[in-house]
């Protein structure tokens, strides 16, 4: 019986990296996904391969409605298009219920596409056309109004239309984090946001119905959301108060963060990351302390697409190469990039071995195929010995990258889903040369080469 | 007097490393042993140079840990290991970055035996150098003048209402004293590619600095407190030597930050005085500090009856401390050998058979 | 190759290295010290290799590979030189 073999190595000891479990983030392996080998996976369906799980989806879906409703029962989670807007994982989200938030033109199109009807789309983004702000109004969707220009437009089309347009205001305000978030919207501490209201009710022209806010990304303080929804409330009941309108519904926009770790956030996202629980709680509290929701019973909706599709999301790479660097340091070449996974910028993602390995560490950085310095997937972490050929599991990527992805020097690769019943579907398929040249037009004289 | 001498347990304590930044462990392992404990120590280490490795006397088994930043996995996986060599009853952290993986997996910890007395996730959020200045203020507690940065421009733009020199510290750990917009922007950078943003631009008080240590119950009340005025400040900012002082304004602003945080645990408050004598709260240190052993010194041994706690013991009773007792450190040199680094950095663990039981 | 500085080094059996010369240490792994045990004995790469593919169980093109980026190390270490 052979000995088991790693890749020999060495490393200089000084004082810092006398710590061989240092950095063993990889302690496992990870050769499935919802129990389809990644090989077979790589065989079918060619390498890089983003792989999504509808179990994990419609999981994660019902844990934070449920986790929400307990805390305050009248509650809906939206699906927000932009975080990944393939249309199979959009209708996962419809099918369990969850109404379309969209942020363009472009987004609403593709939600009515997928059968979605105006009245359930929350229609939010500062970029509204004219020609996009007809339509949802004409079937009925919700506009959330983010600046004085959207709102006069509105009146413009209200009357052309002959129609009532069903709104919401977008609100910024301090909630005790930072960065605090003000671009979105009409300032609540200043009084702007009173006097966008005052503004539309002398108008006459339009019905609020609710209150929205963003109040940032990957917000990894609960009690932000304690701040927002109880200035919102306080809001409501002013509006109340002055013009005896009752708003429908607050609207607590997205931010909740996944498990993943910010690049400079030296905790890890699993444990610096707050529950759905503790989420639940701060908003649930805010909810329950207001006398305006006793009155009342607005709908509570919220739009938060990171926590419900990154961890359901994962990228199969391939090894095309490796090289020592001049720092010690290993540095693996993958067949996926930054141009693919485009979040990699943002987080330190979680790398496996896509096989067991024998416990046998090297100082490993992971570059992507393109020809630039920044496409790094991941920064320097222990990894056990790597092959040509061999592939990586990169996760969670679920959210935002099969939206931002670009395609720079390389075809954007196949989108597969692991339906429930273990069905592997291709959701999207890689891209050839007609995606490159289809809307292409070459003028006579630039024919001949 | 706290008495462990029958106390037939396994206590692990973490931060090895002493010399000119040293770290809390062999001052905790110390006042443990000095409550008469005869049972097994474990030292938790994360890299083989620490120096209380190689001090005989202080840990009988030592063990490389991964850092908190590699996830609970990881951090489970080697305890599990640690575990199968050797049961552990109590662990007592020592370090700030390592606390919050420790109060996460309290649950996984208690089912494998393991007694922690740590502060709840709230109550340690609340302490953030980030959160001092929202939740303090309002509760009574003056904090010095904060900002929150999250890019170097806001310093700039901060110079015209701040007065320099300024704090620039980082979320976790260091601070730096800037006197201009140059050097705060400088310290920016350097602070936030170790520690990430937020960075925290402070007002300094001018005035008397005091440490207190305190282990508090987790209802309000303090069942230690020993407060300390430095007296031996290195270059760095470190002291390295101090007196115990009697103070009743300072132990009553110091019991108002434990009632309002309702802390469970050991912590370092650091609070000024300023000129008119109005008491500010700069930081909530999660743990024990460095110089732990000056409250064991002035009759209250305050690591032994964190062991106590732990293990679930109510009535755990700590002495008035005796002021004008002075600490003051001084550092020597280990003669080892080779070999022993060669142990530790390869194998990952160092058991000490010959240390008495 | 010159191996005169690899010849120096106290070799521990369990890969920690030390290199009394210069007071530096290093660590190496499993396959690591094998190679660099065979090196002090004054064997050829091409001799090491094939001991290496009997000893572990590897494909020699893959071990080959590994070994190239192996002596990569030692040279950037000093340890070898051309």
């Amino acid at each position: 019986m052979k000995k088991t073999y790693t890749a020999p190595y060495i490393e200089r000891n000084s004082a810092g990296n006398l710590n061989k479990y240092a950095h063993t983030t990889v302690v496992r392996h990870q050769d499935n996904i919802d129990n389809v080998p990644i090989r077979d996976l790589i065989e079918a369906h060619g390498s890089p391969l983003f792989v999504f799980s509808e179990r994990q989806i419609r999981r994660t879906y019902r844990r934070l409605r449920d986790t929400i409703r307990i805390h305050y029962p009248l509650a809906d989670i939206t699906w927000s298009y932009k975080t990944n807007y393939l249309s199979a994982i959009c209708n996962i989200f419809h099918q369990e219920g969850a109404p379309a938030e969209v942020v363009s033109g472009m987004e609403y199109e593709l939600a009515r596409h997928n059968g979605i009807s105006g009245d359930n789309i929350y229609f939010n983004g500062p970029s509204k056309r004219k020609s996009d702000l007809s339509r949802a109004i004409s079937e009925g969707a919700r506009i959330h109004i983010d600046h004085l220009e959207e709102l006069y437009l509105i009146e413009k089309i209200a009357d052309e239309l002959g129609i009532t347009p069903k709104v919401a205001i977008r609100m910024n305000m301090d909630t005790g984090i930072s960065p605090l978030w003000t671009r979105f919207g009409f300032n609540y501490e200043n009084g702007e946001a009173y006097r966008t209201v005052q503004r539309m009710v002398s108008g006459g022209k339009m019905k609020l119905c609710g209150l929205h806010t963003h109040i940032g990304t990957f917000i990894l303080d609960p009690n932000a959301y304690y701040w927002a929804a109880t200035k919102m409330l306080n809001f409501a009941q002013t509006i109340k108060d002055s013009f005896n309108i009752v708003v429908e519904y607050i609207d607590l926009g997205g931010g909740f963060a996944s498990q993943n770790t910010l690049i400079d956030q030296y905790t890890p996202g699993e444990l610096a990351s707050p529950s759905f629980e503790q989420y639940a709680e701060a908003i649930g509290n805010a909810f329950n302390a207001s006398v305006f929701v006793k009155e009342h019973h607005p709908r509570l909706i919220l739009e938060t697409g990171r926590v419900l599709i990154d961890e359901s999301g994962y990228l199969i790479a391939s090894v095309l190469g490796k090289k020592n660097l001049p720092t010690g340091e290993r540095a693996v070449i993958l067949d996926a990039g930054v141009n693919i996974n485009i979040t990699a910028w943002w987080y330190k993602q979680r790398v496996l071995p896509t096989k067991p390995f024998p416990g046998s560490y090297q100082n490993t950085v992971f570059y992507g195929p393109l020809c630039m310095n920044i496409d790094v997937i991941r920064s320097a972490m222990p990894f056990p010995d790597l092959y040509y050929g061999d592939t990586v599991l990169i996760s969670p990527v679920g959210a935002y990258n099969v939206t931002q992805w670009m395609q720079f020097i390389e075809y954007r690769p196949n989108v597969c889903l692991i339906s429930e019943t273990g069905q592997v579907d291709v959701i999207r398929e890689r891209e050839d040369m007609s995606d490159m040249t289809s809307r292409e037009y070459i003028p006579e004289h630039l024919r001949k080469v | 007097m706290i008495d462990l001498s029958q106390l037939d347990i396994t206590v692990a304590v973490s931060g090895l490393k002493t010399g000119d930044n040293p770290q809390p462990g062999v001052p905790v392992i110390r006042s443990i042993r000095a409550a008469g404990f005869t049972g097994k120590i474990i030292g938790f280490v994360y890299d083989a140079m620490e120096s209380g490795i190689y001090l005989e006397g202080i840990a009988d088994e030592v063990y490389q840990m991964p850092y908190p930043s590699t996830g609970a996995s990881s951090f489970l996986a080697r305890l599990d290991y640690i575990l199968s060599n050797s049961k552990i009853d109590v662990i007592i952290p020592t370090l700030d970055s390592e606390i919050p993986i420790y109060i996460r997996l309290e649950k996984e910890l208690l089912e494998r035996g393991i007694h922690t007395f740590l502060p709840t996730e709230e109550q340690f959020n609340l302490r953030d150098k980030i959160k001092l200045s929202q939740f303090f203020p309002p509760k009574g507690v003056d904090i010095p003048k904060t900002h929150l940065l999250q890019s170097a421009d806001q310093i700039i733009k901060l110079s015209e209402e701040m007065v320099f020199p300024v704090i620039i510290k980082g979320r976790l750990y260091e601070a730096y004293k800037a006197y201009n917009v140059f050097e705060a922007q400088k310290y920016f950078y350097e602070l936030q590619a170790k520690w990430g943003l937020p960075i925290i631009m402070q007002e300094i008080i001018n005035g008397d600095e005091f440490n207190v240590v305190i282990v508090g119950d987790g209802k309000g009340g303090c069942l230690g407190m020993v407060p300390q005025r430095k007296l031996v400040i290195t270059d760095k900012g470190k002291g390295f030597g101090g007196v115990v002082v009697k103070n009743p304004g300072l132990e009553s602003y110091a019991r108002k930050v434990i009632e309002a945080l309702s802390w469970r645990g050991p912590c370092e408050l650091e609070i000024m005085k300023d000129e008119e004598g109005v008491f500010y709260l700069i930081e909530i240190n999660p743990r024990f500090p460095a110089w732990v052993r000056l409250a064991e010194g002035c009759g209250q041994n305050q690591p032994a009856a964190t062991v106590l706690l732990a293990l679930g013991k109510e009535d755990v009773d700590l002495q008035p401390f005796r002021p004008g007792t002075l600490f003051i450190r001084h550092a020597e040199d280990i003669i080892s050998d080779i070999s022993l680094l060669g142990d530790i950095s390869v194998n990952g663990e160092l058991i000490r058979t010959e240390v008495k039981k | 190759m010159n191996t005169d500085q690899l010849m120096t080094l106290a070799v521990n059996k369990n890969g920690f290295i030390f290199d009394p010369e210069n007071g530096i240490s290093y660590t190496v792994n499993d396959t690591g010290l094998f190679i660099l045990n065979q090196m002090q004995k004054g064997l050829e790469q091409d001799a090491i290799l094939q001991l290496l593919v009997d000893e572990y169980d590897v494909n020699i093109e893959h071990a080959r590979s590994d070994m190239e980026h192996y002596m990569g190390m030692l040279k950037a270490l000093r340890l070898v030189e051309d």
